[in-house]
């Protein structure tokens, strides 16, 4: 664990905007509903033959990944790529670290090369923010996951898909199911569902998956998934997370199907129009169905398109905030 | 500058007729208009409606293209570009209110062409305020106007259109 600060006194330049995005934590609902804007704008883009805008030209983008990730690292390039940068793809894990180079003397060596951007997935929580902070301020950051702490794109894709839904978040009941413990992306979900004002958030999880501190973040908690799952709107589910599963937490993954896999039985306790989301990648008869992963309530490929949407939203909302801030630093200076 | 330079509808009207008149001549068949949000918009739904052109109305936002990101960063509200074809072999006809330095032009040609290879580009604004900073030409101008770098045109609308200077703060 690194040392935290207040999150939006780095992730926010001084007229409010995103420069670096670390954590849905603390953003205003004005912001998260401008990047859903935004994303919107970019999901049109399907329509053109040239799905490409010149906003990031000329600018170089690392994706910096300390922990293995296909489709997140997938999207990212593809979002970078559409908006037309230069990218650069660093699998860490098996690169310089080996060598016994440090975190920051890696990211020194990036900065070093004029890098713009770096997307850093890291498994100790609070990785980007430290690197925001303390390494490369001028480098917008953005978080693609860091230990238990966020995955704040992946909130964001969610709810973009959420609101193509549903509409509103008003009235939507809304139960998170799974691995709670070992999930940033539970975190950084309930940190945007509370923002955009949804009316009820659930987790589901037996006793041994549920953080201690979880009902401080405006929560109701469920161990029996029967009760849990009625009458809500939005089923989202949790991987389960065997790699980070170092005690046993779980009799058996037969038996956490049993209880809380997403079965088609379960889910019509849920409201008749309820849809199901999954962050992937899934573990078909551990935490959900096939027939309910491939049903037609299932909301999970569109979950992956919106991811690409979503990240160009962040990418380009995060370097407008670092070059504006930039070109005002350089005017100060030369008066 | 004439008195009538500001004379919204008038200058709408002799724009109109022009485009009539180079319609009628044949050589923009079946053509495709799209108005440039926001004022361009206004004025090619006039246009649209008076010359009953069939195709549905194209609109196109230009902010993913703009050449000042590295100046004023993203745009604060980005609308929808919405096309009702492929522009693919069409004839396009571009509205916007005003042309200026051209670099409006220049984005919403590279945003077109994203979406296929037009036939020809027609080029008409309302106004025509001659501080060309880019090789851009409009076909087809409703007036000119020359205002003083502290000045800055505004076309308000959509009903009534009327264009106001405006002095920059």
């Amino acid at each position: 664990m690194f040392e935290q600060t207040d999150p939006n006194q780095i992730q926010l330049t001084h007229d409010g905007e995103l420069k670096h995005f670390i954590t849905t934590e603390g953003l205003s609902r004005e912001i998260l509903t401008d990047i859903l804007d935004r994303a919107d704008s970019f999901v049109d883009m399907s329509a053109k033959q040239v799905k490409k805008v010149p906003l990031l030209r000329g600018k170089t983008v690392v994706n910096l990944f300390f922990e293995a990730s296909t489709r997140t690292l997938s999207t990212f390039e593809l979002a970078a790529k559409r908006l037309s940068a230069d990218v650069l793809n660093l699998n860490i894990s098996t690169s310089s670290t080996k060598k016994g180079e440090t975190l920051k003397d890696t990211l020194m060596t990036l900065h070093a090369m004029h890098s713009d951007m770096f997307v850093v997935r890291h498994s100790s929580s609070g990785a980007a923010h430290f690197i925001a902070e303390h390494v490369t301020p001028d480098v917008a950051v953005i978080n693609a996951g860091d230990g238990r702490h966020a995955h704040p794109t992946q909130a964001m894709l969610d709810m973009l898909t959420i609101r193509q839904a549903k509409g509103a978040f008003e009235p939507l009941s809304v139960a998170i199911v799974g691995d709670i413990l070992h999930s940033r992306v539970a975190r950084s979900q309930i940190h945007a569902l509370r923002t955009l004002g949804v009316s009820e958030i659930r987790v589901i999880a037996p006793n041994t998956l549920l953080p201690r501190d979880i009902e401080s973040l405006g929560v109701k908690v469920f161990t029996n998934m029967q009760e849990g799952i009625k009458d809500v709107d939005v089923v989202m589910m949790l991987r389960l997370q065997k790699e980070r599963m170092t005690s046993a937490l779980l009799p058996s993954e037969s038996e956490f199907y049993k209880l809380y896999g997403l079965t088609m039985d379960k889910l019509a306790l849920a409201k008749p129009d309820a849809v199901v989301m999954h962050p992937g990648p899934i573990n078909r008869g551990v935490e959900i169905a096939s027939s309910v992963a491939d049903g037609d309530r299932s909301l999970i490929l569109d979950q992956v398109t919106n991811g690409i949407a979503v990240r160009m939203a962040v990418m380009s909302m995060a370097m407008s905030g670092q070059t504006k801030e930039r070109s005002e630093l350089t005017e100060a200076g030369e008066e | 500058m004439t008195s009538n330079a500001l004379n919204a509808n008038a200058l709408y009207e002799k724009m109109r007729n022009e485009l009539n008149a180079l319609l009628a001549q044949g050589k923009r068949p079946e053509p495709l208009m799209i108005g440039i949000h926001t004022g361009g918009v206004w004025l090619a739904e006039k246009l649209h409606n008076d010359l009953e052109i069939e195709e549905e109305l194209g609109v196109l936002d230009i902010s993913f293209h703009r050449d000042d990101f590295e100046q004023s960063g993203l745009n604060p509200k980005v609308q929808q570009s919405k096309l009702p074809c492929s522009t693919e072999g069409r004839h396009i006809i571009l509205v916007d209110d005003v042309i200026m330095s051209g670099r409006t032009i220049r984005a919403a040609m590279n945003e077109l062409f994203d979406y296929g290879r037009p036939a020809s580009v027609t080029l008409i604004t309302l106004l025509d305020l001659q501080q060309r900073e880019l090789p851009i030409q409009a076909d087809i101008i409703g007036g000119t106007l020359a205002i003083s770098p502290e000045q800055s045109v505004k076309l308000t609308g959509p009903e009534p259109l009327a264009l106001e200077i405006r002095n920059r703060s």
